[in-house]
């Protein structure tokens, strides 16, 4: 048992690295095909997708952390941080084509805030020709990508929580006389940002990388270099293959490129937090403009997620429903009803490829955590690196890779994409739980093997039921990821398993608002039930635990 | 000995060239439908229209009763997805069992799949409904963007660029490409077209090139990067004089065909256009377009191109696709498909080649309130050479796509 446990994180890697190296020929070996460079760098647009990609995702990691912290900082604690969290965390699981659909039909020139004000505010008895969505300079894709993230961080943020003793750093730093802010900024947010860094550099590496925000919601003469990516992997002659992972390769080499930005970044500011830090400022006047932008910040995210989705969900049993109408002219069931079903069996596949991906993920990233903590191991840079890749290669240009894998060995059907699914399930697994494993007071397993409980029993009756809110968060974000994947399931599953993501996006390629209400609506609750359960399960378990159950 | 052994028998048979022609072909298709007959086959479609997705359904039931074969429909956002996992197939070594057994199919996606070898056939003229097709009067169902089909992809419907306008809002539409240029000069912001390289958006660049050019019969050969420039420039003057009139100042384009009709539907345009002539009348009937909505056709006639299915060469159920794509081009499947409140695509048979019943089918059809009936949707233009659409977007995206 123990020479298998040993084994296990060699194991997993080797899992990964298979198909990680099948994903990555299959970008960069086209890429170095001649012409494929010279094609990419002939498109006019390069320069601008370029710089595209690189502001949206920094500028919007960047609002999406500060954010994320100034609502840790200064509202936990309030009424106004439960209402958050309640209302956040099932955001959560929206897909992202979904919340990008949802925002554009908020903020578009005919969408509702438009119709709202229409026309006894405007004077528009038609929509006005302004270019609010697809602004050239992705504002629209940069505050999109910025209300999907802060969820996400959020919840990482939570699940850390336990392990840092924020609560006793806050009231040593405050009966010191440091302002709320401050006293996060100078105790909390140093063992909090560690824990923190790898989510957000999926976070960056995402944002970076979506085809689907950048599609509905970002510029479209030229697309950011995702976008434009995927253009040409669909297109129809097949011709422009080569130019589609030549932009690959660059695109990973900007992903890269825009981590160690935001690596020395993390280094300046370091070094600016100590300095103020050292001049013993205690800043309380910065807590009342920090609460209201914390303020500002999360209510924008809530409001606009659940006002988009409020009107997908409007739309879904909506009839006629014409500019500046605010409201549809006639209601219907009839999407709903033509949905209904297909939705048994496609719920049904859905459910158990994302039920088994995150628990295979979740058992492997125990495993391998636990061998680390009994013998010492730390994982080496490369193998870092393997888990990362598949986060930060275009999915566009490495499917196809995992693909030709997949038939090689001849596997096919729920086997293989389930394995598939497990390549992008695992990392994002295994980020959420190994920062609040990593960080748990080792003087637990001490304890218990002073009192004479061996490994197995102090992992099971003890260190388990402490992680048991970042072991059901980790669960929960590998079953979203799951539940999102799109082009994994088509191409590994031949087309055979259809689940609610492949139904919504290839009904999304037609536009029917309506129709994707539903689906939107459909692809939420799966992982938004889960959420609840990660949120819930804890709370309810350990209600008599003060310091657990929160 | 069952049927089904015969059957097969009597393929192998040496006897089979003996027969004449006619009596083969029943022989031979009565050994297609029988090993057919328990086989499943996956139909890779476009899933992007809900009323698309219940037809299928609706041939996948008929097909299971009257033939026992199973259809399901795999909805794909895109066509270059399915000819890419054929392709990776075929690399790969997987000669048979290969995941698509049918796809729907036309133009460059076609010529792919035709020019890497990924297709099974010719297997068309062999199909019972094939002599009930209209060559002569559809020359589209035979060739698909210039190239022959040979046999290599079935036809099951057609279609014909239309221009879609809100009758309530606007009287008498633009009917030349001249006219559309001063209405969206005199009307500015009211009309876009799909970003090219959409396949609806060069379309229109090409209808462009139709209204404009000296002499069109060139768009059917072959594009001449040598003389490319000095035809096109008519287009490019066009695309140069409307540019800042357009939508959004031309400085945003919708994504696709559904994204323009939305922008109708929003009212943030006046005038759109749909390859499905009865796309209008069908999203009206199902509530999402309001009546008013009118369609016409341009002085001279639009481009018109046909949908087809074709099997590719490593389907397990090729038969059991065939039996599909002969159904497909059955009178009471062609007609329901027509009807405006269920497709609104129209046939690609010859109603004078039906009988009497058949033809009734097609003659009680509404047209729903906003299709032009067959004699005033004017002659459909041939499809420029699958060069043109390459080149086309590739001008346009040089031109106009870096946004400058």
């Amino acid at each position: 048992m123990t020479r298998l446990l040993r084994a296990v994180p060699g194991l997993t890697l080797a899992l990964m690295a298979v198909p990680v190296a099948a994903g990555l020929a299959a970008t960069l070996g086209p890429a170095l095909a001649p012409g494929a460079l010279s094609a990419l760098l002939a498109w006019p647009g390069l320069p601008r997708a370029v710089m595209l990609s690189l502001t949206t995702g920094l500028a919007s990691t960047t609002l999406a952390l500060a954010i994320t912290l100034l609502i840790l900082a200064t509202l936990r604690g309030t009424r106004a941080f439960a209402a958050l969290l309640r209302l956040l965390s099932p955001l959560l699981s929206v897909p992202h084509a979904a919340a990008a659909l949802g925002l554009a039909f908020l903020i578009a020139p005919s969408g509702w805030i438009a119709r709202a004000l229409s026309p006894w505010a405007t004077g528009w008895s038609q929509a006005p020709d302004l270019l609010i969505l697809n602004d050239p300079a992705g504002l629209s894709l940069t505050l999109g990508l910025v209300a999907k993230e802060v969820p996400f961080l959020l919840l990482m943020a939570l699940a850390a929580w336990p392990q840092i003793a924020a609560p006793s750093r806050l009231t040593l730093a405050q009966t010191l006389g440091y302002g709320q802010t401050a006293a996060f900024a100078f105790t909390v947010l140093p063992p909090l940002y560690r824990q923190l860094r790898l989510p957000v550099y999926a976070v960056l590496a995402y944002a970076m990388t979506s085809v689907e925000m950048g599609m509905i919601l970002g510029p479209n003469l030229p697309p950011p270099l995702s976008v434009q990516v995927a253009g040409w992997m669909t297109e129809a002659s097949l011709a422009q293959r080569g130019t589609a992972a030549a932009g690959a390769a660059l695109q990973l080499v900007l992903v890269l490129a825009a981590l160690a930005l935001w690596r020395g970044a993390e280094i300046a500011a370091r070094h600016g937090l100590t300095g103020m830090a050292t001049a013993g400022l205690r800043l309380p006047g910065l807590d009342a403009p920090a609460r209201l932008l914390a303020l500002a910040g999360g209510a924008a995210v809530t409001a606009g997620l659940i006002a988009g989705l409020a009107g997908l969900a409007l739309w879904s049993v909506a009839g006629l429903w014409r500019f500046p109408a605010a409201l549809p002219e006639s209601l219907s069931l009839a999407t709903w009803a033509r949905a209904a079903p297909t939705l048994g069996p496609i719920t049904g596949n859905t459910l158990g490829l994302a039920l088994g991906s995150a628990g295979l993920a979740l058992i492997l990233a125990i495993a391998c955590l636990e061998a680390e903590h009994r013998f010492r191991l730390r994982p080496s840079a490369p193998a870092l690196w393997l888990l990362w890749l598949p986060l930060i290669v275009p999915q566009i240009t490495f499917l196809p890779g995992l693909h030709r894998l997949a038939l090689e060995l001849g596997a096919g059907g729920f086997a293989a994409t389930l394995a598939g699914h497990l390549v992008f399930v695992l990392p994002y697994v295994f980020l959420s739980l190994a920062p609040a494993w990593r960080a748990l007071d080792p003087r637990f397993a001490t304890l218990a093997a002073s009192l004479g409980a061996s490994p197995g029993r102090s992992l099971w009756a003890i260190r388990l039921p402490l992680l048991l809110r970042p072991l059901l968060t980790a669960f929960a974000v590998g079953f979203a990821v799951s539940v999102g994947q799109y082009l994994a399931t088509l191409l590994l599953s031949g087309g055979r398993i259809a689940t609610l993501t492949t139904e919504a996006v290839s009904l999304s390629s037609g536009g029917n608002r309506r129709l994707i209400g539903v689906y939107a609506l459909l692809q939420m609750a799966l992982p938004a039930l889960v959420f609840a359960l990660a949120l819930l399960g804890p709370a309810l378990l350990y209600r008599n635990r003060r310091g657990m159950a929160a | 000995m069952d049927r089904r052994t015969f059957s097969r028998l009597m393929l192998a048979s040496a006897a089979l060239p003996a027969l004449p022609r006619a009596a083969r072909a029943v022989v031979e298709w009565d050994g297609i439908t029988d090993i057919a007959r328990g086989q499943t086959v996956w139909w890779h479609a476009w899933g992007g229209d809900p009323k698309i997705n219940d037809f299928i359904t609706w041939v996948g039931e008929l097909a299971l009763e009257r033939y026992g074969v199973t259809l399901n429909q795999v909805k794909i956002a895109s066509t270059a997805d399915s000819v890419a996992a054929v392709l990776a197939e075929r690399d790969a070594g997987k000669t048979t069992g290969g995941s698509v057994d049918l796809i729907w199919i036309n133009g460059e996606n076609f010529a792919a799949m035709k020019r890497e070898g990924l297709l099974y056939g010719p297997f068309v003229e062999n199909l019972p409904n094939w002599p009930l097709v209209d060559m002569a009067g559809k020359p589209a169902v035979m060739t698909d963007f210039t190239l022959p089909t040979e046999g290599y992809e079935s036809p099951w419907a057609m279609a014909q660029l239309v221009f879609e306008y809100d009758s309530a809002r606007l009287t008498d539409p633009p009917r030349t490409i001249e006219e559309l240029k001063d209405w969206i000069l005199a009307n500015p912001g009211r009309f876009t077209f799909p970003k090219p390289p959409d396949y609806l958006g060069v379309t229109f660049l090409k209808q462009v090139l139709y209204g404009t050019m000296p002499d069109p019969s060139v768009l059917q050969r072959p594009a001449n990067p040598a003389t490319f420039r000095r035809r096109v420039a008519p287009l490019r003057d066009f695309l140069a004089t409307v540019r800042d009139a357009l939508w959004r100042e031309g400085r945003a384009y919708p994504e696709n065909e559904a994204a323009l009709g939305q922008l109708l539907a929003d009212g943030e345009i006046d005038i759109s256009f749909a390859f499905n002539p009865g796309r209008a009348s069908a999203e009206i009937a199902a509530g999402t377009l309001p009546d008013t909505i009118r369609t016409y056709t341009l002085k001279g006639g639009t481009i018109g191109n046909a949908s087809f299915v074709a099997i590719p060469f490593n389907s397990g159920a090729k038969e059991g696709a065939q039996v599909i794509a002969n159904l497909l081009l059955s009178p009471e499947v062609q007609a329901r498909a027509q009807d405006a409140t269920v497709l609104g695509f129209q046939t690609v048979l010859n109603l004078a080649a039906l009988t009497e019943e058949d033809r009734a089918r097609f003659a009680m059809l509404d047209l729903g309130l906003a299709t032009l009936p067959p004699d005033k949707i004017g002659p459909a233009l041939l499809e420029p050479h699958a060069s043109w659409a390459t080149a086309l977007a590739d001008d346009w995206t040089a031109l106009y796509g870096s946004g400058d």
